[in-house]
């Protein structure tokens, strides 16, 4: 637990901090940020390093897994590994066919990293709130947040990486002028004596759907992650009051942890379709 | 839950992730997959040839068999009939020796006959001479009684 000393809203603000590393103002040196204000006060140019690094460990273990199940594989009677490896993979591969029509070898790969990584990246979120912080204490790092599709930064990062692959397909599949054509002709029809007046306002119109794209995208994984985080902090937070609340705390922890199990997945799976709905988009030269 | 450096760090990650996927990870098992895929086709393939050729074999097991059945019918039918004929013909041999040892016989009883005849003839010519030497009292000229003695027997 968090210790007598510290305080409620300290135990959950505790939680709720990433480890950044960044140019400290105050003193004028690179170092880790000792509060959440410090961090706050570092701007753009720091870098929350438990995210990374627990980012890049899950996505490091989804590549060796399927890399390695790669090497194994073998086309004659497949082991429960590889037939989990498969099961996923032609899941995944079932719901780009559904969603994708068009040829290009990078979606469905692109899917199969987006799922497993956020999924990976949303079951740290079982793991006991207080383990990994506290161990990390005893390590002497102030902070370690776990989770790193709780952290804004990991989530609208693969959203706006998807957004300029949006992008990218759109201009490369349509050319600039379709693109830019497809963005000013809806949602109101345009014509030769309307077009002044009516092509700003789709221009406009059409950017703003466009950009709410990656924010849903990446704003969608981050909320329900980090709610879900925070009801696991909250919950926790009822062990050290009493006994009978504890119990309470117990029950409630795992109830939630059975209902997260189906969050974290649907999120994972709902970023990776999604992903696919855009590029889908993006490709369809003529949708009108 | 600043926006920070992290967002580019982690966009440099999420894409050399997605490339290592589309590099290292995602091919070979769609590519093994694809092998077994083709292989349980095959595998399918050949088990509805070999289907197809075990029913052919069955019925050309059925075939065989009513020909053999039938030749096996044959068989028995000419058998039956050369063991009816072999029997007639064993028969036949059978009352010829028969026949034969019986005329044999009957030869053989009729020179025992004859035989025992010439001799009971004799012994009763000797008996007739000896009487009647006994009776004449005097010797007869056996020379000169040969010849009607042997008349004698010739008569009986």
């Amino acid at each position: 637990m968090a210790g007598e000393t510290l305080t409620t809203s300290g135990y959950i603000q505790h939680h709720l901090t990433n480890l950044t590393y960044g140019l400290n103002p105050e003193t004028g040196e690179w170092e880790f940020a000792a509060s959440a204000s410090e961090a706050a006060a570092m701007g753009f140019w720091s870098i929350n390093v438990d995210s990374m690094a627990w980012s890049i460990g899950l996505g490091a273990i989804f590549l060796l897994l399927f890399i390695k199940a790669g090497r194994s594989a073998t086309s004659g009677q497949p082991g429960p590994f590889q037939n989990f490896i498969e099961m996923i993979i032609e899941g995944i591969e079932e719901q780009v066919l559904s969603v994708f029509d068009h040829k290009n070898d990078l979606v469905a790969p692109l899917a199969l990293t987006i799922f497993v990584w956020v999924f990976l990246m949303n079951l740290m979120d079982l793991v006991p709130v207080d383990w990994i912080p506290e161990l990390a204490l005893l390590a002497g790092v102030p902070y370690m947040k776990i989770v790193p599709s709780t952290d804004p930064n990991i989530t609208m990062a693969m959203a706006l990486s998807v957004f300029a692959l949006v992008i990218y397909y759109s201009i490369k599949c349509k050319g600039l002028g379709g693109f830019l054509s497809e963005l000013s002709f809806h949602p109101f029809p345009v014509s030769k004596y309307t077009a002044p007046f009516l092509l700003p306002i789709n221009f406009i119109l059409e950017l703003v759907t466009l950009i709410a794209k990656p924010v849903s995208l990446g704003l969608r994984l981050f909320g329900n992650m980090y709610a879900g985080e925070m009801i696991f902090i909250l919950i926790a937070v009822m062990f050290s009051a009493n006994l009978a609340l504890a119990i309470l705390g117990g029950a409630l922890q795992w109830a939630w942890a059975v209902f997260h199990v189906l969050i974290i997945t649907l999120q994972a799976f709902l970023f990776s379709v999604l992903s696919v709905v855009y590029l889908s988009q993006a490709h369809d030269a003529d949708e009108h | 839950m600043n926006i920070n450096l992290t967002l580019l760090g982690q966009s440099i990650t999420f894409g050399i992730f997605v490339w290592f996927c589309m590099r290292f990870a995602w091919p070979p098992i769609k590519a093994m997959m694809a092998e077994r895929q083709e292989a349980i086709a095959s595998g399918l393939r050949a088990a509805q040839d070999a289907e197809e050729r075990l029913a052919k074999a069955a019925s050309d097991v059925d075939e065989e068999i009513s020909q053999a059945k039938a030749e096996a019918a044959k068989i028995i039918e000419a058998a039956r009939t050369q063991s009816a004929q072999m029997i007639d013909e064993a028969k036949n041999a059978a009352k010829e020796e028969a026949d034969r040892i019986l005329e044999s016989a009957k030869s053989d009883i009729d020179q025992e006959m004859n035989r025992a005849r010439e001799t009971l003839r004799r012994e009763l010519s000797g008996l007739v001479i000896s009487g009647a030497e006994q009776v004449l009292q005097e010797s007869i000229d056996a020379g000169k009684h040969e010849a009607l003695l042997e008349q004698l027997a010739g008569e009986l």
